[in-house]
């Protein structure tokens, strides 16, 4: 076949173009349809690397299958397809070209046989997805968009740095497992996190999503983090440091999504929450773990989009983001609410969700290592995401008390969207065999054991009542928590105006010193190098003289002594 | 009576109040059931009576804590940032050594 070397991420960007040249109904089929041949495209590839292209000495592999890359690119054509089905009416055609250039920046990661295609896609992604956060519209939507867009590109060179160093160590640009052992695979590693939002520079998530359009942010919370939750499982599977940092962002993005007041910034913390959950697991590396990586980032990969899109109705019909304005909408939002609640459950892991059935199988991963603590911060942090995002989210927009709003419930097709990823995330919660049977490796996992589902529902009703009961302390404020952006947006900043200050300073007083400098330096090279018309040699300045061989010669002596002696000390 | 009828019908405080007591009888039922459920312990103390129960409330308890301590550090105002980025235009000291250069 000829066509095998081209990637079914070329359909996406091909309706990206088509996207920006037709108009009416012939781009919104465009933008329903161009999904679901990309999904065909998905299950046309077979396993292993379909077509290898030489470039400069370097054999490319733009095409490589395997259940694990299909299941990414599966769920990412889906989310197009819904993403698209939820926001063609009201998005602008930009961002939705860029929202698909983005996903087929995603879908070539998926596919990609090599580091250089990878390294390609990845920066595709960074583009386009710079351009949807722009696509907010807003000065502080620009703000963001450009520090995402320093963050993305930094964390591209850095894995470029990684990526020529293992090319030139090993010869070989293959994408194989490989552990962080030396600098080459560290900064691999690191570039990758970068894109994962690992610590310490999660904040650039929390910072861009939420200053997107309602539509936007569905699209950026599906794609960036989870191709780098893919890269980690073809890069670094088992690498232990990944567990360290998977339980940080865990437990960094629940306290600052208890801590936050924007409703999308709870679910952008949230994202690096459970992306956590994904690195832990990574980090595992054992077959029961890398499937529950990878069910896993399927299965948030809805439910998150689905709460996106909830709270995307909402910015959209009231124009409010503020936990503090909104409250009581279900009144005249039913549908939103509903759909909002079924995701807030998947994302807790309540029983008979998608969430249950996926990351259930990380902490069983974790109880067959044997690593206790890990599994007991994982259940620790199973409760807090009920907490922050399983309540915390419905609660305030929802219920909380009557903010007055009555706004009309989600358009027909943002209302279709959300009741497609509400049933999806139920119909994997309660036939996980659809899922499982699609994993990388041979799942012998059974989820729902009455114990384990008593247990958790001990665990999540309590955690409910601990909401209810702590409610006071939870009370929302009209502020922002300062987060390690800080560092890059205010100590920077500072840090170049000292600098700049100091500097300016130096100039100054340079400035007003320079003509009795230029005055100084005058006097002593007339009195050193001053070569008067004279014969008389002891009249010249004094490097100017006639001397004696012999002093020449002493002083020759004298610098070699000097250097020897230096040589050995 | 009265206002009570205005009132959507979730939010009116007698079906408020069923709620808290539907509910307290649904956490009770959850660790009662644990005397006829064998909850399978992968560790020895987590196979304890209510564990699952206190474990979700004390870790939630301490999250809520943790978070609300460093909110005292962390929180500012909702303008902190645009402040910021109204006075990043770049000051004149510039301008100044440039004016005191050429006058000499």
């Amino acid at each position: 076949m000829e066509f095998d070397i081209f990637s079914p991420a070329l359909i996406l960007l091909i309706a990206a173009v088509l996207i920006c040249l037709v108009k009416g109904h012939a781009r919104t089929a465009v933008i329903l349809v161009a999904p679901i041949i990309t999904l065909w495209a998905i299950w046309q590839i077979p396993d292993g690397v379909q077509s290898t292209v030489k470039f400069l000495s370097y054999n490319i592999e733009p095409v490589e299958g395997s259940p694990l890359r299909r299941l990414f690119a599966t769920i990412f054509a889906i989310m197009v397809f819904v993403g698209g089905l939820y926001s063609f009416r009201v998005a602008r055609w930009y961002e939705l070209a860029a929202a698909f250039a983005y996903a087929a920046g995603a879908i070539g990661v998926c596919f990609a046989g090599d580091l250089i295609t990878l390294f390609l896609y990845w920066e595709l992604m960074a583009i386009f997805s710079t351009i949807v956060v722009w696509c907010g519209g807003t000065p502080g939507a620009r703000a963001a968009g450009i520090r995402y867009a320093i963050m993305h590109l930094l964390g591209g060179v850095v894995l470029k740095v990684g990526i020529e160093g293992v090319v030139v160590g090993t010869g070989s640009i293959q994408i194989q497992p490989m552990l962080a052992t030396d600098f080459s695979t560290w900064m691999i590693l690191i570039g990758i996190l970068i894109n994962a939002a690992a610590p310490p520079v999660s904040a650039w998530l929390a910072d861009a999503y939420p200053e997107s359009t309602p539509t936007g942010s569905v699209f950026l919370s599906a794609f960036t983090t989870k191709t780098a939750v893919l890269a980690l499982i073809l890069l670094f599977p088992g690498e232990p440091v990944l567990i360290g940092i998977g339980l940080f962002m865990v437990m960094y993005g629940i306290i600052f999504a208890l801590l936050e007041n924007d409703v999308r910034r709870i679910l952008a913390y949230s994202v690096v929450n459970q992306v956590g959950f994904m690195v832990v697991a990574v980090g595992i590396g054992t077959e029961m773990a890398l499937n529950g990586a990878t069910a896993h980032a399927f299965a948030h990969i809805i439910y998150k989009a689905l709460l996106f899109m909830s709270a995307g109705v909402v910015i959209y019909r009231t124009g409010k983001n503020k936990c503090m304005e909104l409250g009581g909408l279900f009144r005249t939002m039913p549908l939103t609410c509903v759909c909002g609640i079924i995701g807030a459950l998947a994302i807790s892991s309540f029983p008979l969700t998608s969430g249950f059935t996926t990351k259930s199988m990380i902490s069983q991963a974790a109880v067959d290592g044997n690593l206790v603590w890990v599994y007991m911060a994982l259940t620790a942090a199973s409760a807090g995401v009920f907490l922050h995002a399983g309540i915390k989210f419905p609660w305030f927009v929802f219920f909380q008390k009557d903010s007055g709003l009555r706004p009309k419930d989600a358009p027909w097709n943002m209302g279709l969207a959300m009741i497609i990823f509400a049933s999806l995330c139920i119909l994997l919660g309660i036939f996980p065999e659809l899922l499982y049977s699609l994993l990388p490796y041979p799942v012998d996992y059974q989820p729902y054991t009455v114990g384990k589902v008593l247990f958790y529902l001990q665990l999540l009703l309590f955690s409910g009542l601990a909401f209810f009961v702590l409610l006071p302390l939870m009370k929302r404020t009209m502020t922002i928590s300062l987060d390690t952006d800080w560092l890059w947006r205010r100590a920077a900043v500072s840090l170049v105006r000292i600098i700049e200050h100091v500097l300016s300073s130096i100039g100054e007083v340079i400035a007003v010193r320079r003509v009795s400098l230029q005055k100084f330096l005058h006097r002593m090279a007339i009195n050193y190098l001053g070569q008067p018309h004279t014969s008389d040699s002891k009249e010249r300045g004094v490097f100017a003289r006639s001397w004696p061989v012999g002093t020449t010669a002493l002083w020759i002596a004298g610098l070699l002594s000097a250097y020897v002696l230096l040589y050995y000390l | 009576m009265n206002d009570e009828n205005k009132l959507h019908w979730l939010v009116r405080p007698s079906t408020i109040r069923k709620l808290w007591i539907g509910s307290s009888i649904l956490l009770a039922l959850t660790v009662l059931a644990q005397t006829v459920i064998y909850v399978k312990g992968y560790f020895g103390f987590d196979a304890w009576f209510g564990f699952g129960a206190v474990y979700g409330f004390v870790s939630c308890l301490v999250m809520v804590l943790v978070a609300k301590l460093l909110g005292l550090v962390l929180k500012r105002p909702q303008d902190y940032y645009d402040e910021s980025e109204n006075a990043q235009i770049p000051d004149s000291s510039h301008d100044k050594v440039k004016e005191s250069s050429n006058g000499v």
